[in-house]
């Protein structure tokens, strides 16, 4: 009799123009490992109202725009997943992120983590969204009734990175 | 003297009109330097990536510092600081 198959650690990413459907990814990264005990995950979406500083209040997003850097998109958030396996006792991680015209409440962004026990996959999920954030080359271009704007990075999301090192 | 491949994103990509360009330099030139003789070109060049602009360059698809050396058929990329997520 043939042993059965084991299947191999799984960290792989995705830049799509479609949506995505967070139940199945999670199904298909708990269900490729029998030692997963904990699924973190985590959904970025369109916000209408914006909160920049620079912004006036109240000033509603129509649509919001994304563009990346193909190929070093793809390479750097590879390599963070690389970072967090070797930091945390983690299994597998799926990160998706979307590109092109999204409308508001719709997802942009999500990261998934398993591990054996929810403390590794939670803390992972929270490293793997701080560092792309800071190093992913993606850009948010907001349309409003204003006209259009490139988002300013924020401070905040710098300081995030303090917790990691 | 050696080729290598300028890449521009988002703002700065918008502003210049210009998603890529072939750029000529000497050997071992630096990122910096290139950043400069971009500059020199004077009119929105200079304004979209002078020297107090918060531009991030990337060589070779990693992120990289003003010090950083160049390789004959390098890529070599300019963009706003990065707003994913």
């Amino acid at each position: 009799m043939t042993k059965q198959e084991v299947p191999t650690l799984s960290f792989t990413v995705s830049i799509q123009r479609e949506d995505f459907d967070l139940t199945r990814e999670i199904n298909a990264l708990r269900l490729s490992d029998k030692e997963v005990g904990a699924v973190c995950s985590f959904v970025g979406t369109v916000r209408t109202l914006d909160h920049h500083e620079n912004l006036q209040a109240g000033t509603y997003v129509q649509s919001l725009e994304l563009e990346h850097y193909p190929g070093m998109t793809e390479r750097s958030i590879v390599e963070m997943m690389q970072r967090a396996k070797e930091r945390f006792d983690i299994k597998s991680a799926r990160v998706i992120h979307r590109i092109g015209k999204l409308q508001p409440s719709e997802q942009i962004v999500m990261v998934a983590v398993t591990s054996a026990h929810r403390g590794e996959s939670f803390r992972a999920c929270e490293y793997l969204m701080d560092y792309l954030k800071t190093e992913a080359p993606f850009w948010k271009k907001e349309h409003t009734f204003e006209g259009a704007r490139w988002v300013d990075a924020r401070q905040s999301d710098d300081e995030a990175l303090e917790k990691w090192r | 003297m050696m080729r290598i491949q300028i890449l521009y994103f988002a703002s700065i990509r918008e502003a210049l009109e210009l998603a890529e360009e072939p750029f000529e330099c000497a050997q071992e030139t630096t990122v910096s330097q290139v950043r400069v003789a971009l500059i020199a070109r004077g009119g929105i060049y200079a304004e979209v990536l002078g020297l107090a602009r918060p531009v991030k360059t990337a060589l070779n698809q990693s992120m990289c510092g003003p010090d950083s050396v160049l390789t004959q058929g390098c890529e070599l990329a300019f963009f706003p600081p990065v707003t994913g997520g």
